[in-house]
C-alpha cells in the first residue's frame, strides 16, 4: 500500500481537473441557462417533504397543469400514503368521487363512473395524438416521473461536490425556474418561432408551453402568499413526490444503514487488525 | 495471551459476527417482503358496494372481489324454509340458516363462489337441494350454501360483509359505516 | 508447518459426504487453507467484492423480474410499478441500478490493480483472459439490462449499439435486422434483451468459477511480483484475507449505500425517465459512465467501420497484454518508468470517460484522438519497449523479506 492510493487519487483528480480548466465554457448542443438552486425541504441527508406545501402543489397541479398534464402513473391512493401529502383515507375518497373515470358498465357501454381511491388520475386526452392535436403538435409531457426526468449540466467541479452534498434536486430546480422563467416580450433579437413562448430556463428558450400561472390564479387557504413564485416552488415540490413518493422511506432506512454499515467496518477493521497481529 | 486478553479477542470476534449476522437478517426483510401483495393489489382489493336492488326474487347473481367469486342469492320464501327445514346435526358441516346470513336481512345469502373441495367454481340454481352443483367431483350445496353431498369438506365460505342500507351490502369489511 | 492444513471434519456426517461428494474438502482448500500471500494490500480485495456484487447483481435481479413486464408498451409502466408499489421495490431497483455502477467500479480497479503489479503475466495469462472474457459478458448484460427499462436513452442507446453492426461491409444490415428481429429496435428486441440479461450473469457465474479455479492454480500474484518460495510467505487464506476483505467489502457497502440511498439517480441520465419516444431522438445520447471510455475511442475516429474496429480492439487488445509486455519483472514496484506510463494510462482512461459524456465536436474531439492514441500506444508501442529499454530495481529476495525486512 506504499505509495499507491495517494498517487491514485492524484491522478485522477489531476485528470479531471486538468480537462475542466482547459474546455471550461465550451457551448453546449442547445445553449441552456442553470437554473436558480432553490431550498427544498426535502433536500439532504434528513429531508422531508412538507406536507403543507405538497397539498398546496396538488391544488395546482389539480386546477390548472391537470387541463392538459396527465399523470397517469399516480393514483388517488398515494395522497394518503405516508411521507406524501398526509390526505386522510376518507378526504382520498372523497377527491376520488370528485374525478369521473372511463368505464364500461354491464352491457359494455362506455360511461364515465365516480373515482375510486385505487384509479389513477384519469389523463385530460383520450390518447397521445390527440393530446398533440390539441396543443398545437406537442403533446404536453406526462407529469408522473416529470421531477426526475429533467435536469441540467451541472458542469466541472460542482458534480463532484454533489456527490457530498447529495444534490438530487435538479429537476424541482428546472420546474421551478420554467414556471417563473416566461419573458414577454422575449429580449431583444430573439427570434421567437410562431406559437412558441420565451423561457429564459427552456433549453432553445422556445418552449411550446404558455405560461401556466399567474399571480392570485389559485386560492390558498392556509395564508401562504398567491405569487407565481411561491406556485412554482410548491407544484415543484408536489412533482417530486409524484415522481419519488418513497423519498423520506429512503432517507431514513439510509441513515441507518449507513451508521450500520460504519460499525460493522470498525468492528471488521478491529478483527482484522487482531487477527493479523500474530503474524506482523 | 493472558486469559484477559482472551476474552477481549473473543468478544470483539462474537460482536463482529453478530452485527453481520443482524445484517444479514436485515437484508432478508425487503427480499421476503416483496413477494407480498404490492400496493395497487391491495388497493384493487378494496371492499366493494353492491347495488342489491336490480336481483330479482330467487336470481344468483355473480361478483368479484379480490379477484373471488361472490355469489349474491336473493332467495324466495320457499328457499328460505328449504334452508331452515334442516337437522343441523346431520349437515357435513353443521351450521343454521341464520348463521349464514344478517339478522334482518334472511333473504339475501352471501358466499364466495369456490368449492371447499378443491377450488371450481360450482354451478348454481343446480344439484338436488336447489343451491348449487359442482361439477369437477359431484359436490352439492344447498340454499343456504351448505354442503350437502360430495367430496366437499366445508359449507361455501362466507366473505366479511355488511349492510350499508337495506339495499347495499360492502363486500370486504364487517364494518357498516357509510362510504 | 509444512504445506497448507487438510480438511479433517469431525463430524460423522461430514466424513461420510466426503467420501461421497469432497466438496467440503473442496472449500476447503479453496477458501480456508488456501495458502495466500502475506503481503497482499487492499487493491486484493476487489475480486472478493465482484463476486459480492455479482451475487448482488443475481439476487436483487430476480426478485426484479418477478414483477417487470418485458412488453415495449408495459415495460416503463411495469418498472414504474416497482418503483412505487411492490413493497421496498424501490430499494431493489436502486439496488439493482446501482449495483451496475459498483460492480463495474470495482471491475476496473481490479483490472488496474492487475495492470500495475503484472498479475496478467507468465504463468497467469489464462486467468488473464478469462478476465477480459468476464469484462464482455458484463458490458453485454449491463447494456441488455439497460435496455429493459425502455426509456428514451435505453431506446435509443439499444439503437445506435445495434447499429453498429451495420458498419460489417457486406452482411452487416443483415445482421442487424437480426438483432432487432425487426425493421427498428421493437418488441422483439426487447424481449430477447430480457431473455439474455436473465442468461447472461450465470454465464458470468461460470467464468467466474473458471477464473478463480485459474487463479488457484497459479496461486495469486501479490505487490511484490514474485512468487512464494517458503511457508513463511503464505498465510491461510481463512481467517487472514477472509477478514481483511470483509473489512473492505462493508466499507464498499458504505459507498454503495450512499448511492442507493442517497443520490440514486446522480450517475443514471435524466431521460431515461421519460418512455421510449422512436419518433424523438434525444438531444444527446450517451452511455451509462463505464461504458463512455469506449464511446470516446468510438467517437474519435472519423470513419464508420474503423470506429466500430478500434471500440471492439480496445477490449479486445487487452487479452494479448501478456505477450505485448517483454518485461521479465511483473510488478510496476520495481518498473519506475513502467509505473508512470502506467499512470499516464489512467488519466487518459479517464479522461476518455469524461469526453465520451461529451458532445463530439470542437476540442473535445481533438483529446478524445490524443487519448485514444495513447490508450493504444500503450499496449502496442510503449509495454514491447519498456520491456527491452527498461532498468527495473532490483527485486527482494522473498515475500516475507519484503514485508519483514532484513529481520525475515
Amino acid at each position: 500500500m506504499v505509495m499507491n492510493m495517494p498517487r491514485a487519487i492524484f491522478a485522477t483528480v489531476l485528470a479531471g481537473s486538468l480537462l475542466g480548466l482547459i474546455v471550461p465554457a465550451y457551448a453546449q448542443l442547445s445553449e441552456q441557462v442553470p437554473p436558480p438552486a432553490l431550498k427544498w425541504s426535502f433536500a439532504g441527508p434528513f429531508g422531508k417533504y412538507d406536507e403543507a406545501q405538497l397539498q398546496r402543489g396538488f391544488k395546482i397541479y389539480r386546477e390548472v397543469c391537470s387541463a392538459c398534464h396527465s399523470m397517469n402513473l399516480v393514483s388517488f391512493r398515494n395522497l394518503a400514503e405516508p411521507g406524501g401529502p398526509g390526505f386522510s383515507a376518507t378526504q382520498v375518497a372523497q377527491i376520488a368521487s370528485e374525478y369521473r373515470i372511463s368505464d364500461l358498465d354491464d352491457q359494455g357501454n362506455p360511461i364515465q363512473r365516480p373515482g375510486q381511491p385505487a384509479d389513477h388520475f384519469p389523463p385530460p386526452f383520450p390518447n397521445e395524438l390527440a393530446a398533440k392535436a390539441a396543443n398545437g403538435g406537442t403533446a404536453p409531457p406526462d407529469m408522473s416521473t416529470l421531477a426526475n426526468a429533467r435536469t441540467y449540466q451541472r458542469g466541472f467541479p460542482w458534480f463532484l461536490f454533489d456527490f457530498i452534498t447529495q444534490y438530487q434536486e435538479e429537476g424541482p430546480d428546472y420546474i421551478a425556474a420554467i414556471v417563473t422563467g416566461f419573458r414577454d416580450p422575449p429580449p431583444k433579437g430573439f427570434q421567437l418561432p410562431p406559437g412558441a413562448h420565451y423561457n429564459v430556463y427552456f433549453p432553445g428558450h422556445a418552449i411550446a408551453m404558455p405560461p401556466p400561472l399567474e399571480a392570485g390564479q389559485v386560492k390558498y387557504d392556509d395564508g401562504t402568499p398567491e405569487t407565481v413564485e411561491q406556485y412554482s416552488k410548491d407544484v415543484a415540490a408536489f412533482l417530486m413526490w409524484a415522481a419519488e413518493p418513497h423519498l423520506v422511506q429512503r432517507k431514513r432506512i439510509g441513515f441507518q444503514v449507513i451508521i450500520f454499515l460504519i460499525v460493522l467496518s470498525g468492528l471488521l477493521y478491529f478483527t482484522k487488525k487482531k487477527v493479523w497481529s500474530a503474524v506482523h | 495471551m493472558s486469559s484477559a486478553e482472551h476474552t477481549r479477542r473473543d468478544f470483539l470476534y462474537i460482536a463482529t459476527a453478530a452485527v453481520a449476522g443482524v445484517g444479514g437478517a436485515a437484508i432478508l426483510v425487503p427480499l421476503i417482503s416483496q413477494m407480498n401483495p404490492d400496493a395497487s393489489t391491495v388497493a384493487a382489493g378494496a371492499p366493494v358496494v353492491i347495488d342489491l336492488k336490480p336481483i330479482a326474487d330467487g336470481q344468483i347473481v355473480k361478483v368479484f372481489w379480490r379477484s373471488k367469486p361472490i355469489f349474491i342469492f336473493h332467495r324466495t320464501k320457499k328457499e328460505i324454509e328449504e334452508a331452515k327445514d334442516v337437522n343441523v346435526n346431520s349437515l357435513p358441516d353443521p351450521a343454521t340458516d341464520a348463521q349464514r346470513t344478517k339478522p334482518g336481512h334472511e333473504q339475501w345469502l352471501v358466499v364466495i363462489g369456490i368449492c371447499t373441495h378443491l377450488g371450481c367454481i360450482p354451478l348454481a340454481h343446480q344439484g338436488e337441494y336447489g343451491g348449487w352443483f359442482c361439477p369437477c367431483h359431484g359436490s352439492v350445496y344447498d340454499t343456504a350454501g351448505r354442503i350437502r353431498k360430495g367430496p366437499a369438506p366445508k359449507n361455501l365460505y362466507l366473505p366479511p360483509y355488511a349492510f350499508i342500507s337495506d339495499t347495499k351490502i360492502r363486500i370486504g369489511e364487517e364494518s357498516t359505516k357509510p362510504a | 508447518m509444512s504445506g497448507p492444513a487438510s480438511y479433517q471434519p469431525q463430524n460423522k456426517f461430514l466424513q461420510w459426504l466426503e467420501k461421497r461428494l469432497p466438496i467440503g474438502g473442496l472449500m476447503y482448500d479453496s477458501f480456508v487453507s488456501y495458502p495466500t500471500p502475506r503481503n497482499l494490500n487492499y487493491w486484493w480485495t476487489f475480486g472478493g467484492i465482484l463476486s459480492f456484487m455479482l451475487g448482488v447483481q443475481i439476487i436483487t435481479g430476480i426478485v426484479l423480474a418477478m414483477h417487470y413486464t418485458p412488453q415495449v408498451d408495459m415495460a416503463f409502466n411495469s418498472v414504474e410499478g416497482i418503483m412505487r408499489d411492490v413493497n421496498y421495490g424501490w430499494l431493489l431497483r436502486y439496488a439493482h441500478a446501482n449495483g451496475a455502477s459498483m460492480f463495474f467500479l470495482a471491475a476496473y480497479i481490479h483490472m488496474f490493480r492487475g495492470m500495475y503489479y503484472g498479475s496478467y503475466k507468465e504463468p497467469r495469462e489464462v486467468l488473464w483472459i478469462l478476465g477480459v472474457i468476464l469484462l464482455l459478458l458484463m458490458i453485454a448484460t449491463g447494456f441488455m439490462g439497460y435496455v429493459l427499462v425502455w426509456g428514451q436513452m435505453s431506446f435509443w442507446a439499444a439503437t445506435v449499439i445495434t447499429n453498429l453492426f451495420s458498419a460489417i461491409p457486406g452482411v452487416g444490415d443483415s445482421i442487424v435486422t437480426w438483432l432487432w428481429g425487426g425493421y427498428a429496435v421493437g418488441n422483439p428486441t426487447l424481449n430477447r434483451f430480457y431473455s439474455l440479461h436473465y442468461l447472461l450473469p450465470f454465464v458470468i457465474a461460470g467464468v467466474v468459477v473458471l477464473h478463480v479455479w485459474a487463479l488457484h492454480v497459479t496461486g495469486q500474484n501479490n505487490p511484490a511480483g514474485i512468487e512464494p518460495k517458503s511457508d513463511s510467505d503464505t498465510v491461510p487464506f481463512t481467517p487472514y484475507a477472509t477478514v481483511k476483505d470483509g473489512f473492505l467489502m462493508a466499507a464498499f457497502c458504505i459507498l454503495f449505500a450512499w448511492f442507493v440511498f442517497y443520490i440514486p439517480n446522480y450517475l443514471g441520465h435524466a431521460d431515461n425517465y421519460i418512455p421510449a419516444n422512436p419518433a424523438v431522438t434525444p438531444s444527446e445520447i450517451v452511455p451509462e459512465w463505464y461504458y463512455l471510455p469506449f464511446y470516446a475511442i468510438l467517437r474519435s475516429i472519423p470513419n464508420k467501420l474503423l470506429g466500430v474496429i478500434a471500440l471492439f480492439a480496445s477490449i479486445a487488445i487487452l487479452a494479448f497484454m501478456p505477450w505485448l509486455d517483454t518485461s521479465k519483472v511483473r510488478s510496476a514496484r520495481y518498473r519506475p518508468l513502467y509505473r508512470q506510463f502506467f499512470w499516464l494510462f489512467v488519466i487518459a482512461a479517464v479522461g476518455l470517460g469524461w469526453l465520451g459524456s461529451k458532445p463530439p465536436e470542437g476540442i473535445y474531439v481533438i483529446v478524445s484522438r490524443i487519448f485514444t492514441f495513447y490508450y493504444f500506444a500503450f499496449f502496442l508501442i510503449i509495454l514491447p519497449l519498456l520491456g527491452i529499454f527498461e532498468k527495473t530495481r532490483p527485486l527482494p529476495n522473498s515475500i516475507s523479506e519484503s514485508v519483514l525486512g532484513a529481520k525475515a
